[in-house]
Parts: structure tokens; sequence; C-alpha cells
């Protein structure tokens, strides 16, 4: 796999059957002329719209799935690699173009090595198959008897019959079919294909080192925020402080006499300045006066009135995920019964670098440069915008920083469409950091209620588990209408009430359970600063939070060791069961109930445990905290996590995705929490809204599970499940306080420790 | 409007910019230099580190003025893909980053640390690029390119 730039120059170079435009930054006029052409989006029925193999031998490979910074792509690229049985560095991902690119579904949810790399893993042993059909032709064999290697393919012990895959297709089409069924994440490709064998692999299980890095530590990759196109202008967007209520008056003396403005844009309630430069478009966008009608939805006076509302309001669905037995019943015989309630704050994706995109729009076409997670999600959402046909709207899609979820909500794309459109001329939009922090989609508070029961013997005999969350409302392309479409007074064809977490997750077997995940409304008139989205591992961490605590507390009350509980209700959950033996053991676990022995010291050290289940990928987790007593602080010391998530692709590249779903994970835990008033936003930098910092950063220690039998499951999230649990457990293990909220702030842990003395 | 002279990774161009705008825009639009990012205009995030006069510096707050007569030196200063400079090639090395937006800073921070402090400890680093965010979490492998290129891992 080579960088991009490359890619496209060494296809076009070595293809002359496939296809068009490629310029890296076409300028407005060649993209004009492309766009005249009709197009039709790429068939996944036709093998040539997966890959295409150059004369040179390079394997061009048209994925419909992206990388938000995980490297996912170089795995996606070893997929392809053996199962074509290329050099992997022959394999070029192309950045996907709406034009060329299959949709493969929004990259998401940890589902690209699961549902992605089985589609092209697919495609390229249906590709190997046309190769050796043609290979046994022309090398007068039969392809049972055909052996490839490096793209060369040879009669098996007559090695000196050999011929090339660029000698066999090089710069020419397949036209073979491909039996297709369904569509994005749940499409099938070619079942009947017969795959490597799995005890064959040679590149996928191998840690390859990552293609782009080199050129992002020089300057020279190109993210969507450096992209710049011939005419370009500089747009910024003026956002009501708290609800999307009507500019009452605009005052465009205030920015007249700023040079290089264009021009003030207002349709509906959306305001935008359009500048010949981004320092005068930023200057503008500051001076604007704008007086803002009184908002019709009222936001949330604190995060209390929040969690009282997810406790007192009747739910829209109770997404029952375990119903086992009588829990209440069960309850009622109990010898003992446990009630706790959690909280999970309103927290931020809090991408580094704020959206960014560039719009080029005419008067029947346009053309997006985004960072989106789902670039066709992107298209539809601009075509619905701005009225026109899906297919007059191209979305490149440029890397951009590490999304976490953000950017299945392309806010920014609108805002430069509608700004394009406004002045005729391609506009670039860059958030502010203050615009990401007010109004990026947040993951939503979680309000989480349980209750247990332990027979004479201990004994967990009930379980009731509701996780009360709300939908996840802000996404591109599903009828939604994000910030942009809202303020100029489109209306949302779906209630996204469908959009949410739907719990399970569970890892234990209780005699009588009940898990539900209530979904709360949320309803908003108005796009409200407090508008949800789908950040890593939505749901999961709080729940798990919840979850992993009550058990805990339930161990501890039993004076049971809280591995050795755990171990009592995993069951025949062999996957749990090995996860949380690896981590014990790799933490040299020793056997005993928590709290641990009080201490005179002024820190005081505690580990704690917690396992998880997210989308089939299985984890558990060993934190070791010092909890400064005088002031409440919690330092993470050291974690360790055991990780299953089957067969692992690229182990460094895993390991990559878990430390940083670890460090990210502690600094949710510890410190991060959106505050709010009923006038708006106030967590709105980087001081108001910290997240961890180096000296914070504890070490790390990662045991890998590979299960070479199994498919391979995701990882870019999963691990993000268990770390608050651990952490909060081991704060308990250190000095006995329970905490049930997050984030777990020296100023709540010294409370809770008061309410304890 | 100004013209004003800018020494930049050892070349001096004269931009045309208000005074009061940040070092950071110049670079980027002006001159073309893609390395420094815009993380939060406040010098709160460090993904607009460039190096001035031998000290790492925030472009997103410093005024475009205030780099005339001075040396900048930038993320593309210290080498390419064709040659990559030692602290850059220890970060391919450790494989130190995920989208590496904030890489930029990481990397320019550890340029002013090494030159003034070419062994520095555990602490040392940690506390030098404190200042630093990165989202993605990629500290440890970042602490161990820094260990690295100072030459302190094998």
């Amino acid at each position: 796999m080579k960088s991009m730039e490359l890619t496209r120059r060494q296809f076009l170079k070595g293809t002359g059957a496939l296809v068009v435009s490629f310029n890296f930054f076409p300028s407005s006029s060649v993209l004009a002329q492309s766009m005249v052409v009709p197009r039709t989006d790429a068939d996944p029925a036709q093998l040539d719209s997966w890959l295409a193999i150059a004369p040179d031998g390079t394997v061009t490979v048209f994925s419909g799935k992206v990388d938000l910074g995980t490297g996912v792509e170089t795995a996606l690229a070893q997929i392809v690699a053996e199962e074509l049985d290329v050099p992997f560095r022959q394999i070029h991902m192309i950045g996907l173009d709406t034009a060329k690119a299959i949709d493969q579904g929004i990259t998401a949810g940890s589902r690209t090595i699961e549902r992605g790399g089985p589609q092209l893993r697919q495609a390229a042993a249906a590709a190997r198959q046309e190769l050796l059909k043609l290979a046994a032709a022309k090398l007068k064999s039969t392809p049972e008897k055909l052996v490839v290697k490096d793209g060369v393919v040879s009669v098996a012990g007559d090695p000196k019959k050999n011929v090339t895959y660029a000698q066999l297709i090089g710069g020419k089409q397949f036209n073979v079919r491909l039996n297709v069924t369904d569509s994005g994440w749940n499409m099938k490709v070619a079942p009947e294909v017969r795959a490597k064998d799995v005890k064959d692999y040679r590149v996928v299980g191998t840690s390859q080192k990552r293609v782009e890095l080199p050129s992002k530590l020089t300057g020279e990759f190109v993210y969507a925020h450096d992209v710049r196109i011939p005419g370009m202008l500089h747009g910024r967007v003026i956002r009501p402080p708290t609800i999307a209520s009507n500019p009452a008056g605009i005052d465009e003396s205030t920015v007249k006499s700023i040079p290089g403005i264009i021009k003030v844009v207002q349709e509906g309630s959306f305001v935008g300045v359009v500048c010949t430069t981004e320092w005068a478009a930023i200057k503008a966008a500051k001076a604007l006066k704008v007086t803002w009608s009184k908002p019709a939805t009222k936001m949330p006076a604190n995060s209390e009135e929040v969690f009282t509302y997810l406790k007192n309001t009747k739910s829209l669905r109770d997404q029952v995920t375990v119903n086992r037995g009588n829990p209440d019943a069960a309850l009622g015989q109990a010898s003992k019964t446990y009630e706790a309630a959690y909280r999970w704050p309103f927290q931020l994706h809090g991408m580094m670098g704020p959206s960014c995109a560039v719009a080029d729009v005419g008067k029947d076409q346009a053309t997006i440069y985004t960072g989106t997670q789902g670039s066709f999600e992107t298209r539809k959402a601009v075509a619905e915008l701005l009225g026109l046909p899906d297919k007059n709207v191209r979305v490149f899609w440029r890397e951009a920083s590490g999304s976490y979820g953000r950017m299945g909500a392309d806010d920014v794309a609108e805002d430069a469409a509608l700004l394009s459109r406004a002045v005729g001329k391609p506009v670039r939009v860059q958030w502010m950091r203050d615009d990401e922090h007010a109004w990026e989609p947040k993951g939503p508070a979680q309000l989480d209620l349980l209750r247990a029961g332990v027979n004479a013997q201990g004994k967990i005999i009930a379980w009731d588990f509701a996780d009360r969350g709300f939908p996840l409302t802000a996404a591109s392309g599903r009828g939604l209408r994000l910030l942009a479409s809202r303020q100029i007074g489109m209306k949302p064809t779906a209630d996204g009430n469908s959009n949410g977490t739907q719990g399970g997750g569970e890892m234990y077997t209780f005699e009588n359970q009940k898990c539900a995940a209530p979904l709360i409304p949320w309803v908003q008139a108005d796009e409200t600063p407090l508008r949800t989205g789908y950040l890593r591992a939505p749901g999961d961490i709080g729940r798990c939070f919840a979850s992993e605590s009550f058990i805990d507390e339930i161990a501890a009350d039993q004076h049971a060791d809280p591995i050795q509980f755990r171990l009592r209700y995993l069951g025949s959950n062999q996957r749990g069961i090995d996860a949380l033996t690896a981590v014990a053991k790799e933490a040299k676990w020793q056997e005993r109930p928590s709290p641990a022995a009080s201490s005179s010291e002024a820190k005081v050290t505690g580990r704690g445990v917690a396992i998880s289940n997210r989308a089939g990928t299985i984890c558990g987790a060993v934190a070791e905290v010092e909890v400064d007593k005088a002031t409440g602080k919690v330092a993470v010391k050291r974690f360790l996590l055991s990780h299953d998530c089957g067969l692992i692709i690229n182990p460094d590249g895993l390991k990559n995705q878990i430390e940083g779903n670890i460090i990210q994970g502690v600094s949710r835990a510890l410190m991060e929490e959106v505050k709010f008033d009923s006038t708006g936003i106030k967590t709105l930098d980087w001081s108001t809204y910290p997240v961890i910092r180096f000296p914070e950063v504890p070490v790390i220690e990662i045991v890998l599970i590979n299960r070479p039998e199994m498919p391979a499951l995701g990882g870019g999230e999963p691990s993000s499940a268990p770390i608050a649990a651990a952490i909060a457990n081991a704060v308990f293990d250190a000095v006995g306080v329970r905490l049930r909220e997050a984030p777990f702030t020296p100023e709540r842990v010294l409370v809770a420790m008061q309410k304890k003395a | 409007m100004a013209r004003i002279p800018l020494k930049v990774n050892g070349k001096t161009q004269v931009v045309d910019a208000e005074p009061d705008m940040p070092l950071l825009y110049a670079l980027r639009n002006d001159l073309r230099l893609n390395g420094p990012k815009f993380g939060c205009g406040m010098a709160q995030c460090g993904a607009c580190t460039v190096i001035m006069d031998g000290n790492a510096i925030r472009s997103c707050v410093t005024p475009v003025s205030s780099a005339q007569n001075r040396s900048v030196t930038t993320l593309e200063g210290l080498g390419s893909t064709k040659k990559l400079h030692k602290i850059q090639q220890a970060f391919v090395d450790e494989q130190a980053l995920q989208c590496g937006y904030c890489i930029n800073g990481m990397i320019m921070s550890t340029k002013a640390l090494l030159d003034k402090t070419p062994k520095p400890t555990d602490t040392h680093i940690k506390q030098a690029l404190a200042g630093n965010l990165c989202r993605c979490g990629t500290h440890t492998r970042i602490l161990r390119a820094v260990k690295r290129a100072s030459g302190q891992l094998a």
C-alpha cells in the first residue's frame, strides 16, 4: 500500500482501461466537465467496481471505507493483499470518492473490519479465482494445479511455467459479475467464492507499518483542512449561543471595514460570512453583530435537571435485551437486596481539528471535500439541502482529525455548501474551537438504575438493570437534518428515535435477570447545543460503568474477591472467562476482597477490574490507581487490558487503537463533562473542558487474545467500554468509597470520602 | 495590509497581511505550509506549534508582525518523506500517531526540547509535552518516540 498521491499517479500511468479525472485537486472547470457526464453509482455486482490491476501489477482498491486515523486502511489493504497473494506494498487504497467508490456503509461502530473486511476479502477472492481461470488457460493447466506467490501464478511443481497477474489482466477489466445481496454494512459479496484458509495467512496477522504515516510526520499529507482549490474563499458561520433561534437583526456595518469581506449570508436563521482570506472571515464572524430572537426550545438549567428528566420521563421503548426468570419475584425472596443509580454525563468527541470542509456549488452540481465518516450520507444530505439529485453531488473524502463518531454528522459540509451557493464560488469553512465545543453533537447523559438480590449463600438470584438514555439524533443523510438544514427551515423527515444505543453486551447469567435500555425522548423542535450523536462505544461506557460497579459493590459486600465473584456468573461465557483470567494473570492479581486494608498514608493505592462486550469484542480491564486523600485526586498509574476481537489483522495497529481507547477512556472517566445552563454550553475550550495530558497518562499493558478460528471483529472502540468501571472499582479498593457519577473529579471523590467519614 | 518579510525554514518570503493576523495563517495560507494546524486558536492545544528563534511557540496566537526578523522553523523544515529527520524517523519506528492532527506540535515541541536537552528524562519529556493535547491517545508511543529520537531507546 502506498500513499494516496502516489496511488493516483501510478494508477493513471499504469492503467488504460479504467477511468477518468483522477486529479488530486481537480479545478472547478475540470470538475464541471466531469459533472456533465451522467454518472451511475459504482455497481457492487461488478468485480471491476472493487479493484483494478495495473500493467505494473499494482492493485487499486476502490474501498467504500475511510480511515479516521485508526489505520484501518492498512488493515483492509492487508486483507486484500492476503486474498490476492500480492505483496502488501503493491496494494493502493483510493481515498473515497462517491463517483467511484462502492457504498459499503458509514465508517463507524467498529464495523469496518467486521463488515467491510469480508466484503473486500470476497471481492479479492473472486478476482483471484478469475485470475486462476485466465492463468489456467494461458498455462494449459487447471486452476487446481496452480499456485500464486507475489502476484505470479505458476504450475505447482513446475515454477518455470508461470504468468503474472499483470500479464493476465494488467490495465484491462475483469468483466466478471459477482453475486451480491443487500447493501451497506449488510452487503454480502460473492459468498460462494471460497476464500483462503486462515492457516495459510501470511500478511493478515502481521504488524504492517502504516503507509500514510511518514507523510503525516512531514506536513506532506493533505488533510481535509489542507484542501485548497482555485478561486476558493473562506467562510465562517455565526451560530446563536443557545438554540437555533432567528436573527432578529444583523448589523452589517460592523464588518464593512474588514478588508476582504465579500458577503454576509443570511438564509432563515443560518448566518455566515464569506471573505477572501481566512483571517478576514474569522474577524468578520467575531465582529458581526447579530441579535438573536428568544429561542422557542428551552435548554435544561443544569445536569440535575437532565438526570431528573431521564428518571421521570416515560420511555419510547424499553429495548429489553435479556429477560430471564422473574427478577421482581426473586427480589422479594432475596436474603439481601441492593439498589443503586449511576450517572454518566454529556461528553464531547473533542476532535483536535475542528470540523472543516470545502464546497464548490454550481447551478446544478456540487463538489464537497470533507472528512465525513459517511461520504454517501453527506452526499444525500447536501443534495437535499441544495435540492439536487444525489448524483449531481460529488463528495471527495479527505482524512481529517480523528473524529470518534462525530463526523457521522457532517455539519460543516452543509455550512460550506450554503455559503458557496450564496457567493457562487468555492468556499472553505472551518469551525472555530468554540463552535466545535458548543455545537458538536455530544455523547449524551445516561442514568442507569440497578437492583439485585442475593440468597442466603450470597449468590445473586435477581438482577434488574435499566440503562436510561437518549436517542442519537444528529447524523447525515437519514432525514434527521443537521444544523444548517434546520436553520434554513428544512423539516426532519425522520424522528431519530430509532437511533440510539440498543443496550446489550451482558457478560453474566443470573437466574432471574432483566436488562433493558429504555430510550427516553429528547424532543428538540430546534437543534440545541445538547444535540446528541454517536460517541465512541455509544452507551457502552456508561452502561459498563454502572453494571460493573454494581457487581463490584455486591462482591465487596459479600467479602468476595472481585474476579472470583465475577467468574461465578460467567457460566459458559468462555471468551469472557479467558479475557478476565488473562488480565488477572498479567496484573499479578492477588485474591482478596475490596476494599484494601486501610492505610494511614496520604496517598493510597487500589486495584479494580471490569469486563465488557461491545459488538462481540470482549475486554478484561484492570486499573491500578492512587488516590490523594487530602485532595481527592485520582491518578491512574497502570492500566492493563486483555482484548479478544476474534482474528487479529494487524497486532500493532490493534494495540495502537487499544492504547488510544484506554487513554481517552481514562480522560473521559476522570475529567470530562460538558457543562451548561439555560443560556448555553459553558465548556467552550480546553481549559473548561480539560482532557488528559502527558503527565497523567498511565503505564499501559495489553494482552491480545487472537482467535484465528473466529471472524475478525472490530477494535476501534470496544476497549473504551470497561475503562471507567475499572477505575471506579479501583478507587473503591483504595479508599472504600463508591463513585456513582462520572467524571471522578477530585471534588466528587472528596465529597464521597467525606460522606463516608 | 502590510508587507511582512518572514524567514521560514531558512528562506525569506514576503507576505501581504494584516499585522495582527496570527502567524499560523501566513504559514498555512500564504506560504502553503500545511504542517502547522489550527486546533484552538487560543494556545491551548499545541497543534500550531512552530519554532521561532529556538523556542517552541504557538503560531495561532503569535501576530505575524512579531515574526519579522526572526527565524521560524516549521515541520517542513525538519525533513521530508525522502529524508526524514531523526525525530520523524523515531515516530515512524514507534508508529507514534493515529490521526496525526496533533503530531506537528508533538514533533516541534520535541525538537525544541532535544535542542536544549539532548537526553531528557521521562519527567522532562512529559513536562515539555504537557501543553500538547492528543485526542487519539497515542501518548505512550510519543513518549517512546522521543526517547528513541534522543538515543535513549535501543
